[in-house]
């Protein structure tokens, strides 16, 4: 008799268009029919994205995640907490991501032993065993065009006979013996503002969060601090496990000895709801009128509040109603598209000059005898915006011991647009007018609402 | 190499067809192997079987790799067993991971050859390698044979008590394979089990626990000793066994103690200082009942947990944040909402879980999330069930003050363009309307509104929510009905179309002359309707026939007669029962009396309420939770217990290897001021002194049997004489000092064998001197460091601390309180001219630092001081400790920096095991530095004080003149320390710190180098 075991069972991956191209297994073999579910719940969901992450099965459950199009499906036979397996499946891709380049069935498929070696060292039995890149790289070294030429002359492997130090230390996230000629550490502040914006021009949400991302290679254990002008800035964070939580509650310091390589130092959301200056405005006008089979579009942004910074790669897109047939727009600058199958419209407006703002201004055809649309489209926006960190984030210092020799180092700054949306004008449903006027008397008559419909 | 390969298979599958027949064998397995391929790999096959006979590795390994490809698309590659099975002893690593690969795939099939293989496993498990040691466990124990079973226990059970901590980690993986295997060895595992609980490596933990909960969860006893271990050694853990012990401890939590719920405002938080410090029992007089207080290892977790919400990790942070839920007082469950909050940017599929468990939390407590609504508000780029979500927060959280925006915000959802999303957002309206009474009438009006929305869907959806809250609201809503029956004609969704002749047929009597031409209609159109509105229909009929029988009779009787003969037999059913009922004729006896009260009875409104409402009953971040179903394998929540067990369960005996430390003190401030306050305060001490010391000496008295029995093995040589002469004098000033009892078995000082004698010779070596505290321990100290530097420093200015002056000296004791400690003395001036009142420490941050604060002193009189002591546990950093120092009025931040050798205690060694130990530290746990010495410093004795100086180190006997030892440990994990100073030619030395502690040796070394090379 075989008892329900915990934890991850079995891992499909799954195509866009609904092939098992690999399966792996870490205990007994689960039949890949159990994907069958999976696969009416991909039909059933009009959208990629709609496919639920958990699926429970008469006899599995399926945890999926979707990421670079392909669905990762975890099949587990008991209770387990959801986000652990959600999590794990995140970091089995950005492990193929980090040794692989890109995350395709392509590359996947081309490295299918590495993935199986991957795969078999990050979990035992279904529970995590190495999940941690540095680690990983020591255990099974990544792919290189080099290395594969030298495999195959002289039959050596890529596979580490070594237990990796770093797996029994006290920093289980770098490797030992890191040498490098050029020491440097580079960081990169990278905010993303994300935004709801309405047709007014009035914010109703904003919110900046903002990583710092490092790339770390020095020579040797070097223990680091890193230190801001403003750490109160900082709301919320999240740290990889290397800093030292202490330091931080204690004197809003950084303290780490980082792992070697890229990897993400802090996540931080800045707490100031109502200050955030957006970068950037629009005006559009979308009408759509009775009976005609035209419609008019115009849009114009420019600049707003960047601290002399230049907006660049500003990107708009917006799904437009059903019953527009196409487009006839004229943009000022840069390249417009319309699908029309879609539905979608992007402009990629690229680099905005001040002096002249760009717009895009045109007619657009409805369909014949199609009432006019109900709902105006939203207007999605992207935009970067180099050196700068619009919460005006800096980091003071950065201080290196524990090593001898003097490393270079570098930061960068840069702000993006996370989810970005401008709302259309709204016809409304009186609620607002509805609520004043509520609050002055309780109870009246419901002729005033009713004549108005 | 592998591409070769899937286009080699792409093809085979092509002209697979015309094989399939012959060549189907019964060792095909079904493992969704694609149905034909398997013939036409045979050919090719036979390939890869050469291949793997040839004596090259590279052909062998192009092989497997071939293999393994196949493994991975799902293709059957068991026939190549036999000729992988041999390849299982190869040198090469890559080979031989490779074919282990293969065999914990196919194993299960191939039982027989299986086992040819069992002896390699079983000879790697004796490997010098752990790496290889560990893998072969991996291996052995993934290979599901039964046959097998009592090889896998003789190999786990050796495994777990392997040297190396990866191999031990392993074995704990180990036997929940075996576990699944063969449920018959359970007693068998929880020994082992049990034996790796009390495992103090942090690698090993999370797998154990693992174990544990698939083992034996129900075993909460063997918790009992390891509890406060993995609390402590929670934060070091990695993330996903943080996962598992948090959710492990979540539950046991809720077995061992007593809720905090019952009486939240009796709760002060000022107290919980106080009551973890020790081990005692948390009320002496027996009042529970009337306040709660919460036990010390209850806050312990809570304390522990706490950073992990900073977790770049969401498994944990969610786990912490159920952890709370679960477990913290009501008031203190706040502190996980910004991380909840935090999550939300994360993937799609993070944010599902979390959404689902807000969901949960916001039906509860509102007030949570309300300060982070506009988090919640949906974009149209989420995905369906993340926009459902949202709107069930954003739901729950409304109230008078935020309605309004709440509803301007459905207002933009109501326009949005996935229609699906649209119609949620109007029951959420119709939630609101129900929840908050004063918004109902501007909700209704808001949807009758929608009733002329060109989308069907939202139509249908606003007409079915109207019709529930008009079920709510009582009365004068016939205009609304008169405007839905208008409205009738044009909504083609059949719910939609049943809801408004449901409400006809209710609210017949208000709508007299409406009511009958919606029925003359429906008469029409009865034989074109979908189910539901037919028996609607059937409905409106009786009811109309009871109110209105005048106008309506015909109608009626046509519309019972289409139902008579309609296709569904619950039409012609309900038609048949209406009939009876309500049509009088001689057969229907009693019940048609009462047809009117049975078909108009008063109908109770129904509930507008959240789906999430009873999800509670699940722990919060379980997969149970998520589908709202008990998912197998689920382990409930118990309730808390009415009254608390044992708590004396979890107290472990501190065995100390190197060191013992028999301790017997007084808690009270050591004050050197003679005056009514001191005595007062003496009289308090030595009232609780007599309590204290019958406990203190029992605790001893049971330590030191525990310790006996390692003294007789350790002490070979006779015991010596104590040199410490106990004085005593007794003053009029007098304050108890701790005695300190240091017994060194390696230097020969084992002071005593019998346990009763020792007790007894505690109780005279109760000092009373009159001198500081420094002299007191220097006198006492009987190994450990010769030296304690007098420096003090700085903690308050008296000009910072408006005349309260506090200096720190770290007195180089072990620390009271707790081993791990490193004692702090702390001397307070009072240089006012006005007496200061209750000096103690405040708020201490959330440094997370462990700290054992002094008691209050009550008055500090103008230019008097006292000496107070603290016990920090800095970890092992020389991070500094942040609190407050207040008096009565004030409140001052101060700051402990430790130096890196104030966190060792001296350990006393032979060079012999001195150089053994050195040897298991090398590597990257060795760090040195050639330097020139000064020239004073090149003779011993002038390193020794100089090494003294800076680290509270012990002097190890070196036979050779130019080469000197020292020894400690670190206070807080007990590390070894090792510092050589080795002489060389013209005052060149070279300085050897090896430690494990990778960041305190560097540090060290810096110290050491500034102190040797300075003149």
């Amino acid at each position: 008799m075989q008892l329900p075991a915990k934890m991850i069972h079995s891992l499909f991956l799954v195509n866009s268009s609904g092939d098992i191209f690999l399966e792996k297994h870490w205990k007994s073999v689960v039949s890949r029919s159990v994907c069958d579910y999976f696969f009416e719940a991909q039909e059933r969901a009009s959208e990629p994205e709609n496919v639920p992450p958990v699926i429970p099965t008469p006899h599995h459950y399926l945890i999926s995640v979707l990421r670079h199009r392909i669905y990762f499906v975890a099949v587990i036979q008991s209770e387990v907490p959801p986000l652990f397996v959600i999590e794990f499946l995140h970091r089995v891709v950005d492990t193929f991501q980090d040794y692989f380049g890109v995350c395709t069935e392509a590359a996947i498929k081309d490295n299918v032993v590495v993935v199986y070696e991957l795969l078999e060292e990050m979990l035992d039995n279904g529970f995590p065993l190495a999940t941690e890149s540095n680690i990983l790289k020591e255990l099974i070294k990544p792919p290189t065009i080099l290395r594969t030429v030298v495999n195959t002359i002289t039959g050596s492997t890529n596979v580490g006979e070594q237990l990796p130090t770093g797996q029994l230390s006290v920093v289980p996230w770098r490797r030992t013996g890191v040498k490098y000629t050029n020491n440097e550490a580079y960081f990169d502040v990278v905010e993303e503002i994300d935004a709801i914006i309405d047709k007014s021009g009035s914010t109703i949400t904003a919110e900046i969060q903002g990583v710092i991302d490092a790339c770390v290679k020095l020579t040797g254990m070097p223990d680091l601090t890193l230190s801001f002008m403003n750490p109160r800035l900082l709301d919320d964070v999240s740290f990889h496990p290397c800093v030292r939580f202490k330091r931080w509650e204690a004197e809003r310091i950084l303290s780490f000895i980082p792992p070697d390589g890229n990897f993400r130092l802090l996540s931080y959301h800045v707490s100031c709801q109502n200050l955030v200056a957006i970068p950037v405005y629009v005006k559009h006008n979308i009408t759509f009128r009775e009976g005609s089979s035209q419609g008019r579009f115009e849009l114009t942004l420019g600049p707003k509040q960047t601290m002399g910074k230049g907006l660049e790669a500003v990107l708009i897109s917006s799904q437009l109603p059903r019953g527009v047939l196409n487009t006839n727009l004229n943009p000022s600058q840069g390249t417009y598209n319309f699908d029309p199958v879609t539905k979608l419209l992007s402009w990629d407006v690229g680099k905005i000059n001040p002096q002249k703002l760009p717009s895009l201004k045109g007619s657009m055809s409805l369909q014949a005898g199609a009432s006019k649309p109900d709902e105006n489209p939203t207007i999605n926006i992207q935009f970067k915006i180099q050196q700068s960190a619009l919460s005006g984030l800096k980091v003071n210092r950065l201080d290196m011991y524990g090593e001898k020799y003097k490393p270079f180092k570098g930061i960068k700054y840069m702000t993006k647009a996370g989810k970005f949306q401008v709302l259309p004008a709204g016809t409304g449903l009186g609620f607002k007018k509805i609520i004043q006027y509520k609050y002055r008397t309780k109870h009246t008559s419901l002729q005033e609402g009713l004549n108005t419909t | 190499m592998s591409t070769n390969n899937l286009s080699y298979n792409d093809q085979g599958g092509s002209d697979s067809a015309v094989e399939v027949g012959q060549e189907t064998t019964p060792t095909s397995s079904n493992a969704g192997a694609g149905f034909g391929l398997f013939s036409t790999n045979f050919k090719k096959n036979d390939d890869l079987k050469e291949m793997l006979e040839s004596n090259k590795d590279s052909l062998k390994l192009d092989a497997m790799k071939r293999i393994i490809a196949l493994i991975a698309t799902g293709k059957n590659a068991s026939e190549l067993f036999p000729a992988v099975v041999k390849n299982v002893a190869s040198k090469n690593i890559e080979l031989k991971k490779l074919v282990y690969v293969y065999l914990v795939r196919y194993a299960e099939e191939q039982q027989d050859l299986a086992l040819l293989s069992i002896s390699t496993f079983q000879r790697a498990l004796k490997d010098p390698n752990q790496l290889i040691r560990a893998s072969a466990l991996r291996v052995l124990s993934s290979i599901r044979v039964p046959i097998i079973v009592p090889i896998m226990m003789l190999a786990i059970k050796e495994a777990a008590s392997d040297m190396s901590p990866y191999v031990r980690k392993t074995s704990a993986h180990a036997i929940q394979k075996l576990y699944s295997l063969d449920p018959d060895q359970k007693e068998h595992l929880i020994e082992v089990i049990d034996k790796l609980l009390k495992d103090k490596s942090t690698l090993v933990a999370g797998s154990v626990v693992m174990a544990f909960e698939e083992v034996c969860p129900d075993r909460i006893d063997l918790i009992h000793k390891n509890y406060r271990k993995l609390c402590n050694l929670l934060v070091d853990v990695e993330e996903w066994g943080q996962v598992v012990i948090i959710t492990m401890l979540t539950r046991y939590a809720r077995t061992q103690f007593t809720s905090p719920w019952k009486e939240d405002g009796l709760f002060d938080e000022n107290s919980e200082t106080a009551f973890y410090e020790s081990d005692e029992k948390k009320t002496k007089n027996g009042d529970e009942k009337k306040s709660y207080m919460m036990d010390p290892d209850h806050r312990l977790l809570l304390r522990n947990t706490k950073p992990l919400l900073q977790s770049r990790n969401t498994a944990v942070v969610v786990s912490v944040a159920q952890l709370y839920w679960h477990l913290a007082p009501k008031h203190e469950v706040g502190v996980i909402t910004k991380s909840l909050v935090r999550l939300l940017r994360s993937h799609r599929e993070v944010q599902y879980v979390v959404l689902q468990n807000i969901a949960t939390m916001s039906i509860q407590r509102k007030g949570m999330f309300e300060p982070y609504m506009k988090s919640f508000y949906v974009r149209s780029t989420d995905a369906t069930h993340i926009k459902s979500l949202k709107l069930e927060i954003l739901t729950s959280l409304a109230n008078e003050a935020n309605i309004s925006t709440i509803l301007r915000e459905f207002q933009t959802y109501v326009k949005s363009q996935d229609k699906q999303f649209a119609a949620g957002t109007i029951q959420a309206i119709g939630r609101c309307a129900t929840n908050i009474s004063e918004v109902t009438d501007t909700c209704l009006q808001g949807l009758v509104l929608l009733l002329s929305n060109r989308d069907e869907t939202v139509v249908a959806e606003s007409v079915v929510v109207i019709k529930k809250l008009l079920q709510t609201q009582p009365t004068q809503h016939s205009d609304i009905i008169k405007h839905m029956a208008k409205l009738f004609d044009n909504i083609a969704v059949p719910m939609a179309r049943a809801s408004i002749l449901w409400l006809m047929g209710e609210y017949c009597e208000r709508v007299p002359q409406i009511a009958p031409d919606v029925l003359r209609k429906m008469a029409k159109s009865f034989t074109s309707e979908e189910d539901i509105v037919k028996l609607q229909t059937v409905n409106l009929a009786a009811k109309l026939y009871l109110t209105n029988s005048k106008q309506t009779k015909l109608l009626t009787q046509y519309i019972l007669n289409l139902g008579k003969y309609d296709q569904n037999y619950d039409i012609r059913d309900r038609t048949r029962f209406i009939r009876q009922l309500i049509v009088p004729n001689e057969k229907s006896g009693a019940l048609g009396k009462y047809a009117r009260r049975i078909l108009l009875a008063p109908k109770p409104a129904p509930v507008l309420e959240s789906t999430y409402k009873d999800r509670d009953r699940y722990q919060l971040g379980t997969l149970s939770h998520t589908i709202n179903t008990k998912a197998s394998g689920y382990l409930e929540l118990s309730d808390w217990p009415a009254v608390a067990p044992d708590q004396s369960v979890r107290n472990v005996e501190v065995i100390e290897p190197v060191m013992i430390h028999l301790y017997f003190y007084y808690p009270c401030p050591l004050i050197t001021q003679s005056s009514s306050e001191a005595e007062s305060d003496e009289e308090k001490s030595s009232s609780q002194s007599s309590e204290e010391s019958d406990k203190s000496s029992s605790q001893s008295e049971k330590s030191s049997s525990e310790s006996d029995s390692e003294q007789k093995k350790t002490t070979k040589k006779p015991p010596q004489k104590k040199t410490v002469k106990p004085t005593l004098r007794l003053n009029h000033t007098f304050f108890l000092v701790p005695v300190l009892l240091s017994v060194v078995p390696v230097s020969g000082y084992t002071v005593l064998s019998q346990s009763k004698c020792l007790s007894r010779s505690l109780f005279s070596l109760c000092i009373l001197t009159p001198c500081p505290l420094s002299c007191a321990a220097a006198l006492l100290q009987v190994s450990g460091p010769a030296f304690v530097p007098e420096k003090r420093h700085d903690l308050l200015h008296r000009m910072t601390g408006k005349g309260l002056s506090a200096q720190y000296q770290f007195p180089r004791q072990p620390c009271l309180y707790q081993p791990t400690m490193v004692s702090v003395q702390i001397s307070l001036t009072n240089t006012t001219d006005h007496p200061l009142e209750q000096i103690h420490i405040g708020d201490r941050g959330p440094t997370g630092l462990d700290m054992h604060c002094f008691n209050t002193v009550e008055c500090l009189l103008p230019e008097a001081s006292v000496t107070v002591s603290l016990g920090v546990d800095f970890n092992d950093s020389t991070q500094a400790a942040n609190f407050q120092l207040c008096t009565k009025e004030d409140q001052f931040s101060v700051s402990i920096q430790p130096a890196v050798g104030e966190l060792f205690l001296p350990a006393t060694m032979t060079e012999q095991d001195f150089r053994k130990e050195q040897g298991k530290l090398l590597g990257m746990n060795e760090s040195s530095a050639t330097i020139t010495m000064a020239a004073e410093n090149t003779t011993r004795q002038p390193i020794s004080r100089q090494v003294a100086t800076v680290a509270n180190l012990g002097v190890v006997p070196s036979g050779q003149d130019n080469i000197h030892r020292f020894a400690g440990k670190t206070a807080s994990s007990g590390a070894v320390v090792l510092v050589t100073v080795e002489l060389r030619e013209s005052s060149a030395a070279l300085i050897t710190i090896n430690t494990e502690k990778s960041v305190m040796g560097p540090m060290l070394l810096r110290d050491l180098k500034r102190a040797l090379t300075r003149a």
